[in-house]
């Protein structure tokens, strides 16, 4: 390594801490897989909503926070899902597995939207989303054995309640942790640094030599899948789409938006954080009726003008912590690489989760 | 007959899509804010002008008097107060403000005014029509917001190019910080930028809900899309390509309709997603205006 940094430089990839992350999530993921077991299934069935909160804010978070694109359309994906359940199902699949087949197909279908999608740029593009999700209603309703402009039930479903229940909250939990897994594991490798990079600054990326409508068309593919499963598990939880119109509503799009921002956007903690406070939020608000969304309107604007970067991004700026270890720290060291710094004076860890030039040229 | 009909009717029909569509050209050829809340503004401009006649008893034309500089002063504060922060954070921040605006206004509406239709009667004017030939006839309504589109667009061509304000606009558009070493308040320009814009929503709100008979709390995000939709079939940049592709938008919405009834929206968008992925840059070749 040519010397950028006077004196040895060595990239702190916070491979202890991803350690202990990996342990403690582990416990927790098992504790909530347990969790049926020891809770009425009337607490856990609530948690599915949870869940499938988060796995939305993640996945708005990867296309807004990660890769610069505002879409306001991915109730396309979240609809698809849902009534992909139905055409899986009716081909004989059970419903969990036609939710997850189901997803895979509308990956397939946003990979194909991603060449139209892509054409525009900015708000541009944020208002193209928009009038594909209209348009994939618009499609979906046109179909009468999907329940045409009315919903449908699941035809073949798992008839016993509580079993029903207990599937899906597997199912929902699956979702969530694969997400999550999924998200922390691709922010950590080469694609997520690029990615990091358009973030922070995508004339720069692209001058670096990072491709970076393939970062992004993976993110997009990604995203969808994403929130295919979460209308999946929508569709599943309420044993069906009471209309079309519900499922492909925009205000999806409102819900992720308030998640990320007021947890903090580009950040993977943040979207966690958003959709907690939603969920508890929605528990005693939504009796407000319609206000509710006006309320959380006047939130997301307020948030976005003065505290742009959400709750976690205030914590960690002012308490310097992370829960989750995507980035890099540069640090010089007066030893070789891979020593333990040493020495008052020398150390100079610049706290980094941009990835800055030279932790991405370390990593190529 | 019942094409060619379809066709006129369609034409006419895009000169409302041109007259949506400008307010959304001028926000963004000069702020380079696309506004989400484009058509919001439009339904709130229908809305007061609905209130105006059922609790004043005042007509459709002269609450236009009224209706149109309120908002217009209403497009100012919105980006003096929120937008020209927002505009300092970065490329997102517009983006989510305007989207926030767009959440609330609908779910507002539906819970001041319920989800009810709130009639805009024309009187004779929504009936009358002049018969061109058989089975073609001109609605009155739909030809005035023809010529009202052209007008405007026009007018607001010539008033980028030739007034004091329009060439302050075009400068902020290029390069905001050279206008501000000229001694202009860039602010300033801004806020008259989008004063315009939303009047101009205004104006197509009321329009729009004229045709309609009335206005819902659900027309918003109709609109917003079919401005949107003008502005890329007709080539963002310039203005007279809203009114190409208003009008491109209109002739499929009508041609569709002549098919089935329930297909105009479905194939408006698709004719757009069509023209993105086959013309991105839009059938006029775009001359930059502003």
């Amino acid at each position: 390594m040519t010397s950028l940094v006077p004196g040895e430089v060595r990239v702190d990839r916070l491979r202890r801490r991803m350690i202990t992350v990996q342990i403690i999530g582990a416990g927790v993921i098992l504790a909530l897989a347990m969790a049926p077991y020891v809770f009425e299934p009337s607490i856990t069935s609530q948690w599915i909503k949870l869940f499938y909160l988060i796995t939305l804010a993640t996945a708005w978070n990867l296309l807004a926070g990660f890769a610069g694109m505002v879409s306001v359309g991915q109730q396309a994906y979240i609809g698809l899902g849902a009534y992909g359940v139905f055409v899986f199902n009716d081909l004989g699949l059970d419903p969990y597995s036609s939710a997850l087949v189901a997803s895979l197909a509308i990956g397939a279908i946003a990979f194909a939207l991603s060449f139209v999608a892509f054409r525009l740029r900015g708000g541009y593009f944020a208002i193209g989303t928009w009038v594909i999700a209209e348009a994939a209603r618009q499609i979906v309703i046109r179909f009468d054995s999907l329940g045409a402009g009315r919903g449908r039930g699941i035809s073949d479903y798992t008839a016993d309640p509580v079993m029903r229940n207990l599937f899906t909250y597997w199912l929902a939990l699956g979702i969530v942790v694969a997400t999550l897994i999924g998200t922390l594991f691709l922010l950590r490798s080469r694609l997520g640094v690029a990615l990091q990079s358009v973030r922070d600054n995508e004339v720069a990326a692209r001058a670096l030599g990072v491709d970076v409508s393939r970062a992004k068309r993976i993110v997009f593919v990604l995203a969808a899948v994403m929130a295919a499963l979460a209308g999946a598990v929508i569709c599943l939880q309420q044993i069906g789409v009471q209309s079309p119109s519900q499922i492909f509503s925009v205000s999806f799009s409102a819900f992720m938006v308030f998640m990320v921002l007021i947890g903090g956007i580009g950040t993977l903690e943040g979207p966690i954080i958003g959709a907690i406070v939603y969920y508890v939020m929605d528990l005693y608000f939504s009796q407000m009726g319609l206000w509710y969304l006006v309320v959380l309107g006047v939130l997301a604007i307020a948030i976005t003008l003065f505290l742009p970067q959400g709750i976690w991004g205030a914590l960690r700026s002012r308490f310097d912590i992370t829960l989750f270890p995507v980035g890099h720290r540069v640090v010089a060291t007066s030893r070789p690489a891979g020593a333990a710094p040493a020495g008052p004076g020398e150390p100079r860890p610049n706290r980094t989760t941009d990835a800055t030039a030279a932790s991405a040229t370390t990593e190529g | 007959m019942v094409i060619v009909n379809a066709l006129v009717q369609g034409v006419l029909l895009g000169g409302l899509f041109a007259m949506a569509a400008l307010g959304l050209s001028i926000a963004f050829g000069i702020l380079r804010v696309v506004n989400l809340a484009h058509g919001e503004i439009m339904t709130v401009g229908a809305y007061l002008a609905a209130v105006a006649l059922s609790s004043l008893g005042v007509d459709v034309w002269v609450s236009l008097l009224l209706v149109v500089p309120l908002l217009g002063v209403v497009g100012y504060w919105v980006q003096r107060l929120l937008l020209q922060r927002a505009l300092t954070l970065g490329e997102l921040a517009p983006l989510l403000v305007t989207f926030g605006i767009a959440i609330i206004i609908p779910n507002a509406l539906i819970e001041l005014f319920t989800t009810n239709k709130q009639a805009i009667p024309t009187g004779s004017l929504a009936v009358r029509s002049i018969r061109v030939a058989d089975g073609v006839s001109i609605g009155v309504l739909p030809l005035l917001t023809m010529v009202i589109a052209v007008l405007l667009i026009a007018g607001t061509q010539q008033f980028l190019a030739r007034t004091r304000s329009g060439r302050y606009m075009r400068a902020a558009a290029d390069d905001s910080d050279t206008l501000r070493l000229m001694g202009v308040d860039h602010r300033r320009v801004y806020a008259s930028a989008m004063g315009l814009a939303f009047a101009i929503a205004a104006l197509a709100g009321v329009f729009f809900g004229m045709r309609q008979g009335g206005v819902t709390p659900f027309d918003g995000q109709l609109m917003v899309l079919f401005a949107f939709e003008a502005v890329i079939i007709g080539g963002l940049g310039s203005l007279w390509g809203t009114l190409a592709g208003g009008i491109v938008l209109g002739v499929a919405q009508t041609l569709a309709g002549v098919v089935s009834p329930e297909l105009p929206l479905l194939v408006g968008n698709l004719v757009f997603l069509a023209v993105l992925v086959l013309r991105p840059t839009g059938i006029v070749r775009s001359k930059v205006v502003a």
